[in-house]
């Protein structure tokens, strides 16, 4: 599933419901879907605000993939980047004090997947790839 | 889905009823009318009633973390009540609850900040 939407906050939304839309054929349970569609909207929200700084006129792109029972999403902007990622992935950091923001995203993110991966360059984008394995279809493919 | 917010003062306490979303795009409104009745009006602290929320991301702690500290400042207490599982994961991950108080319900969440309901 591939989905490109213009970085506007009515979007974040559009982007959780429609990829909790998609991985319903998972058969996920009630928090599986709870986690996977915040891990969406913090991974979306980070490219709107800082990304690309509250510009409407950028583009945000999600795939998701299912495979073998586990779901790879991958949320990418072409954003301003970010310069230190180690910075970025503490809990409570952030970049914008001043918009009253907890800096929980990505300590969201890295507690309701698997696996995350930032792939950031200053002045590029970022790209943020995670994995997650669900309850119901690990148990069905083993 | 949006979000919708209810506000209702009870003696020196706002209390706050959400239902709906709360993200990012919810934030900003939120916020400001949020703000605006905690200095327009003689209050000291608040009761946040999350029982209708359906969803609620990281923006949703930012806000709840900037009213917190504008109670603070009041000398009040904010107490949290009706809260759901995945709201309640949240907030522990984030910490929250060492500084915000959690109740049942409205009525204990009343009943503990001395008002009778």
């Amino acid at each position: 599933m591939f989905v490109e939407f213009s970085s506007v906050s009515e979007n974040e939304a559009f982007a959780r419901v429609t990829v909790g839309a998609f991985i319903t054929q998972l058969d996920p349970t009630m928090d599986e879907l709870t986690e996977i569609k915040t891990v969406v909207s913090e991974a979306v929200t980070n490219s709107i605000i800082h990304g690309y700084n509250n510009e409407a006129h950028h583009k945000i792109s999600i795939n998701c993939v299912i495979y073998d029972g586990e779901i790879e999403l991958t949320i990418k902007d072409n954003g301003i980047g970010i310069g230190d990622i180690d910075e970025a992935l503490q809990p409570l950091y952030t970049s914008k004090p001043e918009l009253e923001r907890s800096g929980m995203g990505f300590t969201i993110i890295e507690n309701f997947m698997d696996s995350v991966e930032v792939i950031s360059t200053p002045g590029k984008g970022t790209t943020v790839f995670m994995t997650k394995q669900l309850m119901k279809s690990k148990t069905v493919s083993k | 889905m949006g979000l919708n917010s209810m506000f209702d003062i009870k003696e020196d306490v706002l209390i706050v009823r959400l239902s709906g979303e709360l993200d990012h795009h919810e934030a900003e409104a939120l916020r400001n009318k949020w703000k605006d009745l905690i200095y327009t009006n003689s209050v000291k602290h608040v009761i946040l009633n999350l029982e209708f929320v359906t969803f609620m991301d990281s923006s949703g702690l930012g806000v709840i973390l900037g009213r917190y500290k504008e109670v603070l400042q009041l000398g009040g207490e904010m107490v949290v009540c009706s809260i759901s599982p995945p709201i309640k994961r949240l907030f522990e991950m984030s910490g929250l609850f060492k500084i915000v108080r959690l109740e049942e319900n409205e009525e204990f969440a009343l009943e503990s900040l001395g008002v009778a309901s």
